[in-house]
């Protein structure tokens, strides 16, 4: 399970988070939905491990053990991780051959044997034809010239061949077409299990209807200002945040 | 190279340093008396067993050069070099020289274990396929002390073994094409080479020959205080083919040890010529101390119409490295290309590049330069292009990329274009980048640790070269980018 504690990050002096508190079970998938700016990717980045930030106050809970000391191998190591809400380039670098060395690296980190290479391929290959990619993208040179929605189902086939414990998906609906969004889903869907933890970071309840979280928080300046189940994305679509906004500046 | 991995793994274990190549061989050496002057160069050509010719060719170099100054256009700045306090002969103690390689000294077979060169022909017969087979010239210190592969060689017409040995056997060869490429007086470091040369490889590719194997040599500086003057000269007649390929190491020291070599090539009609080198040369420690100086004048000609001549260069080593392996189009239609990574890390200084002259018609040249900085290190390409009045429809096309590792190194491009025919067309693309903190963040949450996430980078941005190198180097060579660049991050 995962579990966020009064977590305050600021950067440049500025404050992004304000005392979040988010917990999420094993098994459990939770939507977190919120403005523009409410530091939904700045927690994303938290809990993976990216550096530059300035963590004043708080706790990150992998199972009761705070992994805020460790680098971000080794929380991936641990299981963490984190389909970016903008995932970068790697010029020359096929996709095979980084997808090969991380898996790889993770194995060798947790003291499991090492892929051989014709296992690997057809693991990848396996994963990619569920999630509808054409083999020869695997060749090509990771997210180099891939469109937005062919990145984003990059980020979910690692995440399948990772197979990792606690997700976290940062708007991976943005930039899918609906065919693309279906296969994105049954992806995600397919990796739910009793022992996996999910954080699903989105704008829409469009994606929630393929993904039906258990539960769904709503973050405003940096916290966490309402929790509930499915219907509190319903509402939001319906309503907006003007409320929440409003309630923070009061 | 087969044994590498292996190598570079047990020598890691055993180093501190960054460099893991830093082991000394004892040996009991022959050594010329300290210092330059007509009787040490006497002394070498009589070591040899020289024609009275080499002999005075040699003098009459050494006098031109006491009148020559050292460059000081590089961007590289060093201590004065005291030429009178070098040793420019050490050879490894031998009552005669050695028939096969039984009665090599078992030190210097070992010197070469650790160093993961098939030396013995049984290892290389049973571990590689026969059309990946490499023939290997050792030169350890000035003497090559062993050639593999003669026969097989010897049988397809090809002449492969150490230039002492040509100037004795093959003199007619030796006299028409020494210094035909490096003329004598060409720069102040191949004038001293021509004085002092102690060793190197000799290659004759006759008519229409394509060498049936990977031809190679491995230098290894292992004396203190000398200098290592190789001189190569490889020729490849009519419609031949050859590839050829360069290693380099030597041992750490405090002292910085100097290398100044001369590589000569001439392709005539339709031959190709492939030379690559992987340099893995004590940098220096972490304060610059110690370290390679390379000073090397390495030049292609592309003497036939349609020849090619491809340098490969992966630069990892030395102090500093001062070297343009360059290519003459002279031929109608010939090619010249030069593909290079550079990577430096430390205190290391590297001005590298090539030239590409244009004479003949219809010549082609390309240039890929990658270099890579990290630490403090300074990394300068500098390139020449140019074509002559007559090389009507030159055509040439450069690209260099400049990655850099932190923010307490530097990357200049240097590049000088001359044409002085209206039909030449030159292309030049360069690009600096930085590895960045995102790309490396997005690595390492996929579970790579920050060295491997800059190796996989790195080995992203050189890709185009090292897919240029023979297999087995490319293996090679990527390895050793990644320990150059151990400690570079962080
Ligand atoms: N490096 C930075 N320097 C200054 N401000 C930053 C930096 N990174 C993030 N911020 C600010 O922190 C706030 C939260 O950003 P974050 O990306 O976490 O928002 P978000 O909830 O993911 O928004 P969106 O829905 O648009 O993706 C924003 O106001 C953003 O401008
Ligand atoms: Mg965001």
């Amino acid at each position: 399970m995962l579990e966020i504690k009064n977590l305050v990050v600021e950067i440049e002096g500025k404050r992004i988070l304000d005392g979040l508190n988010l917990s999420v079970n094993n098994g459990e998938v939770a939507a977190i939905m919120g403005p523009n700016g409410s530091g939904k990717s700045t927690l994303s980045y938290i809990v993976a491990g990216k550096e530059d930030y300035d963590i004043l106050d708080g706790e990150v809970l992998l199972d009761g053990e705070n992994i805020l000391e460790m680098d971000p191998a080794e929380r991936a190591v641990k299981g963490v991780f984190l389909a970016f809400q903008y995932p970068l380039e790697i010029p020359g670098v096929a996709t095979m051959t980084f997808l090969k060395a991380a898996l790889n690296a993770q194995r060798k980190a947790r003291g499991e044997t090492e892929l051989t290479t014709p296992d690997f391929i057809k693991r990848v290959n396996a994963a990619a034809d569920k999630l509808e990619i054409p083999r020869e993208m695997l060749r090509r040179a990771l997210n180099v010239g891939f469109s937005g929605g062919e990145k984003k189902r990059m980020e979910i086939l690692q995440m399948a061949l990772f197979q990792p414990r606690f997700c976290i998906l940062d708007e991976t609906d943005s930039g899918l077409d609906i065919d693309a969004l279906r296969v994105v889903a049954d992806g995600v869907n397919a990796l739910r299990s009793p022992d996996r933890t999910f954080l699903v970071i989105t704008h829409y309840q469009r994606l929630l209807e393929h993904i039906v979280p258990d539960t769904v928080h709503v973050m405003a300046n940096g916290k966490v200002v309402k929790s509930g189940g499915k219907e509190l994305a319903v509402e939001l679509e319906a309503n907006g945040y003007a409320d929440y906004k409003a309630q923070e500046a009061a | 190279m087969p044994a590498v991995q292996d190598t570079i793994d047990r020598v890691k274990a055993i180093d501190v340093d960054q460099y893991k190549y830093g082991f000394e061989t004892i040996l009991e050496m022959e050594k010329a008396p300290k210092g330059l002057n007509e009787d040490v160069i006497r002394f070498i050509s009589a070591k040899k067993d020289e024609p009275e010719w080499m002999l005075e060719w040699r003098l009459e170099a050494y006098r031109r050069w006491l009148t020559m100054q050292e460059p000081s256009w590089a961007r590289v700045s060093y201590p004065k070099i005291d030429f009178n306090d070098l040793y420019y002969y050490a050879a490894p103690k031998m009552n005669e020289a050695p028939k096969s390689l039984d009665e090599v000294d078992p030190e210097i077979l070992k010197a070469y274990e650790k160093l993961g060169i098939p030396l013995r022909e049984q290892e290389i017969l049973a571990g590689v396929e026969p059309k990946n087979r490499v023939a290997v010239d050792a030169v350890f210190d000035s003497v090559s002390v062993a050639t593999t592969f003669k026969k097989e060689l010897a049988e397809a017409g090809v002449i492969f073994c150490s230039i002492s040995e040509a100037i004795r056997e093959h003199p007619e060869l030796v006299k028409k094409y020494l210094a035909s490429v490096v003329p004598v007086s060409d720069n102040f470091y191949a004038t001293l080479n021509s004085a002092v040369f102690t060793d190197g490889s000799f290659v004759y590719i006759p008519p229409g020959v394509r060498c049936p194997m990977e031809l190679s040599t491995y230098f290894r500086i292992n004396e203190k205080n000398t200098g290592q003057f190789e001189r190569t000269l490889i020729i490849a007649d009519k419609g031949s083919y050859v590839s050829y390929l360069e290693g380099c190491t030597a041992p750490q020291r405090d002292e910085n040890q100097l290398h100044a070599a001369v590589v000569e090539l001439v392709a005539l009609d339709d031959a190709e010529i492939k030379y690559s080198t992987v340099q893995n040369w004590y940098p220096g420690d972490s304060e610059g101390k110690g370290g390679i100086y390379n000073f090397v004048t390495k030049r292609g000609d592309c003497r036939g119409k349609n020849s090619i001549i491809t340098w490969t260069q992966v630069e990892t080593g030395s102090a500093i490295t001062w070297k343009y392996p360059s290519c003459i189009l002279r031929g109608d239609g010939s090619r010249g290309e030069f593909y290079s990574i550079a990577v430096s890390n430390g205190r290391q200084q590297i001005d590298s590049g090539t030239k590409m002259i244009h004479l003949g018609k219809n010549t082609t040249s390309r240039i890929i330069s990658k270099g890579i900085s990290a630490g403090q290190s300074e990394n300068t390409y500098r390139g020449l292009v140019s074509a002559h009045r007559k090389a009507s429809g030159a055509r040439n096309f450069t690209n260099c990329d400049s990655l850099l590792i932190g923010d307490r190194c530097g990357a200049h491009t240097v590049p000088y274009i001359e044409s002085k025919n209206a039909s030449a067309v030159f292309e030049h693309e360069a690009t600096t980048s930085k590895i960045s903190e995102d790309q490396l963040f997005y690595c390492m949450q996929r579970g790579l640790d920050e060295e491997e996430a800059v190796a996989l980078i790195v080995n992203g941005f050189v890709k185009d070269v090292l897919q240029k190198l023979p297999m087995e180097f490319a293996v090679e060579a990527q390895k050793l980018i990644s320990i150059s660049l151990e400690g570079s991050v962080g």
